[in-house]
């Protein structure tokens, strides 16, 4: 078996990671995205770990500004997993191909094909087989393409049966494919030829001439995807995930009286009496949900506390955030890391920044600075 | 010997406090566990000298006829429901029932109107009107804003006497800051003044070929008004808390009122209480429920695990589930309030930066055609599922929600 795996030993990946995550404030104003924990783990995590099952041994990340707190954090959660990380710094932003040509002596480094993926993304990752896939059909690039139910908001992807590429059309009018890019990748080295370093869109300005010359092929997702790049997706993206754990491994999933449906609970958090949690509800670690709390589709970050009687429908609470007694919250509403909603506030699709401390309802979706 | 007379209308009055008045007659609706009117009994009982209350409506005489019996027993005084055949007005009711409030010669009478709620100080009243020897009516008078008065009956005073020289109902444009607040003294002269009123009614009636009802007359229009700059129409000006109680969110507020007047009325609480709270003693309520400040909780009310409970009334049998909220609000007798669920309205309190300010009985609508926040009201029999939230809204007696609401009236 290892044996057989050998040469995708060699493999590299690039993850575009890119700016401030703005889609994904207040919560990306404490912490630089890939860090924020999706289903209590960084969303990056979920990458690299994949990666990693695949036998990718060098991750290359694409950002285009300084942390030097996540570069700490990620270095030593990843040495855990056997696998080196370089991060690709951009002086200024350079979209979704130019990032590759600024790593371009990293990748040209071995001949062997190396995985791109937009940090946002995610889904069951089929590494192996599309490394798999890639090398059957012996051309310069594969995309993975997933099924929506509304095309019109994307771009959707042309292919013939066997994969190859035709075209791409951008936000169809009359339905012609359901069929979208996954923001998933696996190319050549060769590929790093067709890009040039300034900000470049892989997505328009490399992908269609690949297509072209017939050197694009498509493979399709099996299982649930998502780009949580913000809150109302990254709560859908919750409830595809936790369903999808419930059927691959679903001992992870937490088990109880006041538990409904798919919830995952971090061991160190504790859950009151009387309380009813989910369905689809992550609750992090070191958070305390006090008795009589009622919760669904919601995430709860470290060191959250629900007090008691509270009831949260479509939320992301923020680190170290307090909900008070017989608070109501919903329609997506997000806590930044910090705050504090005083007993018995009504908070509808409310986005809170960081230290807020709230003394007043929020009838109406709003931003509260 | 002193009698009082409570002026409470009927049911074609009163309709700004729907839908509550359409399960209970707006007089014996609860506030601070007692109906409207028997706050202003428990006033006049406290009066050794005043043996008789005569209460006069055009409410059909079945709904009134128990509570009646049970004041009767409470108090102990003589206490008797006059139905007029028809509406007859503020003063009409009074008139017609002339001989009735004669009876027995009381050296004179208080008159109430029974939709206000106050600190009713008559004994404070009966002195003053007493000291007037030529005074037929007394009124008393409260202080308003600029602003406000014009929704009121207006009043200017001689400083040195206290006589009122001009009297106006509602006017256009300012007058006065001093109101009066539906709560007078009479001696029995004035049904003299009235009957040269009632004789003018009827001329004009027979004259004008019998328009406009021959037995109808305001008391404010055709009596205060006729009496002001005479002498015999005087006003003590009170800082006695007073209000009206004309829209459903007044009743809220007269309650908080009401509950502070007549405090420790539960002596043991069931649960953790804010005060002032009422909670009747047939009310079961779990010990884990935080109730207060202002609440009223009715007979058989049963409130469950976990339930908060502010500024609100809660009336005969209705249930509220756990971990509910309740704020703001009238829960109708025989609702039920679903588990998780939140029913919340806006307050409608006076404006309290504002000296003398009085509530604001604002429309139901604004100029939009919007409802206006107010208080979330609960008809009877209504129920609200689990989980919903119910925010400045209205629902009519019997009404099975499925889904939450904001800012709506729910027929």
């Amino acid at each position: 078996m290892c044996g057989s795996d050998k040469k995708l030993d060699k493999i590299r990946a690039l993850i575009l990671v890119g700016g401030y995550g703005t889609r994904l404030r207040p919560l990306t104003l404490s912490r630089p995205k890939p860090l924020v924990e999706f289903a209590n783990k960084p969303i990056l995590m979920h990458q690299i770990e994949a990666l990693v099952d695949a036998g990718v041994t060098e991750v290359i990340l694409a950002v285009s500004y300084r942390a030097e707190d996540m570069e700490k954090e990620l270095t030593e959660q990843v040495s855990k997993l056997g696998v080196s990380l370089t991060f690709s710094h951009e002086t200024e932003p350079l979209g979704t191909a130019g990032p590759l040509a600024l790593a371009r002596e990293l990748l040209n480094t071995s001949t062997e094909p190396f995985f791109v993926l937009n940090s946002d993304v995610i889904c069951e990752f089929p590494f192996k087989d599309l490394a798999k896939f890639h090398r059957n059909h012996g051309k310069e690039g594969t995309i993975v393409v997933t099924k929506v139910e509304e095309p019109s908001k994307y771009g959707v992807v042309l292919y013939k049966e066997n994969g190859e590429i035709e075209s791409f059309v951008e936000k169809p009018q009359e339905f012609i494919s359901n069929k979208i890019n996954a923001g998933i990748y696996i190319l050549n080295p060769s590929v790093l030829s067709r890009i040039e370093l300034r900000p470049t869109s892989i997505e328009k300005e490399i992908f269609p001439f690949m297509a072209q010359d017939g050197q694009l092929y498509a493979m399709e997702l099996q299982g649930f995807w998502m780009d949580v790049g913000q809150p109302k997706d990254f709560l859908t993206g919750m409830c595809l995930y936790l369903n999808s754990l419930r059927q691959k491994n679903s001992s992870k999933l937490h088990n109880g009286i006041e538990v409904v449906g798919n919830v995952l609970v971090d061991p160190t958090a504790t859950i009151g009496k009387g309380c009813r949690i989910g369905p689809n509800v992550t609750i992090g670690p070191d958070v305390v949900i006090e008795d009589g709390a009622c919760i669904k589709r919601t995430t709860i970050l470290r060191g959250a506390c629900v007090r008691q009687h509270a009831w949260l429908d479509g939320c992301i609470v923020g680190w170290r955030s307090v909900v008070g007694r017989w608070v109501r919250m919903e329609n997506c509403t997000v806590l930044g890391e910090d705050v504090i909603v005083k007993d018995e506030l009504y908070v509808n699709g409310g986005q809170v920044l960081p230290h807020k401390s709230i003394a007043l309802s929020v009838p109406e979706p709003q931003i509260i600075m | 010997m002193l009698k009082a007379v409570i002026l409470i209308g009927g049911p074609q009055k009163g309709t700004r406090f729907r839908p509550l008045s359409l399960d209970t007659p707006k007089p014996l609706f609860p506030l601070a566990g007692l109906p409207l009117i028997q706050h202003h009994i428990a006033a006049c009982a406290k009066l050794e000298e005043c043996k008789e209350i005569l209460i006069i409506g055009s409410y059909p005489t079945t709904v009134m006829t128990q509570f009646v019996a049970d004041m009767q027993k409470e108090y102990r005084l003589i206490i008797r429901y006059l139905y007029e055949f028809m509406p007859l007005g503020t003063g009409g009711g009074l008139y017609h029932f002339r001989d009735q409030v004669r009876a027995g010669n009381p050296t004179g009478f208080f008159l109430l109107n029974g939709d206000v709620c106050a600190d009713f100080p008559l004994k404070k009243l009966w002195k003053f009107h007493d000291e007037k020897p030529d005074g037929l009516v007394t009124i008393m008078g409260t202080e308003a804003t600029r602003q406000q008065s014009v929704y009121y009956g207006c009043m200017v005073r001689e400083t040195n006497t206290n006589a009122v020289t001009h009297y106006v109902e509602k006017p256009n444009s300012y007058v006065s800051t001093l109101i009066n607040c539906g709560v007078y003294v009479c001696s029995l002269q004035v049904f003299q003044v009235m009957a040269e009123a009632f004789q003018r009614k009827q001329d004009r009636f027979y004259s004008a070929n019998g328009h406009g009802g021959p037995e109808y007359m305001s008391w404010e229009q055709d009596v205060l008004s006729q009496l002001a700059g005479t002498h015999k129409l005087y006003a003590l000006q009170v800082t006695n808390w007073w209000s009206q109680v004309k829209t459903a969110g007044s009743a809220i507020y007269a309650n908080r009122h009401y509950l502070e007047l007549h405090q420790n009325k539960s002596s043991d609480a069931p649960c953790k209480i804010l005060p002032d709270v009422f909670i009747h003693p047939t009310a079961i309520v779990h010990s884990t429920a935080v109730i207060g400040p202002n609440v009223s909780i009715g007979a058989g009310v049963t409130i469950k695990a976990g339930v908060r409970i502010k500024e609100s009334i809660v009336l005969n049998n209705a249930t509220v589930h756990e971990h509910s909220l309740v704020m703001y609000s009238v829960v109708g007798q025989d609702s039920s309030v679903g588990e998780w669920s939140r029913v919340e309205g806006t307050p409608s309190d006076p404006d309290p930066n504002k000296p003398f300010a009085k509530m604001d009985n604002t429309p139901l609508f604004n100029n939009d055609g919007r409802l206006n926040p107010s208080v979330t009201i609960l008809g009877a029999g209504v129920t609200v599922p689990a989980e919903r939230i119910l925010l400045n809204s209205i629902v009519l007696p019997h009404k099975q929600l499925n889904r939450s609401y904001k800012n709506e009236i729910i027929l």
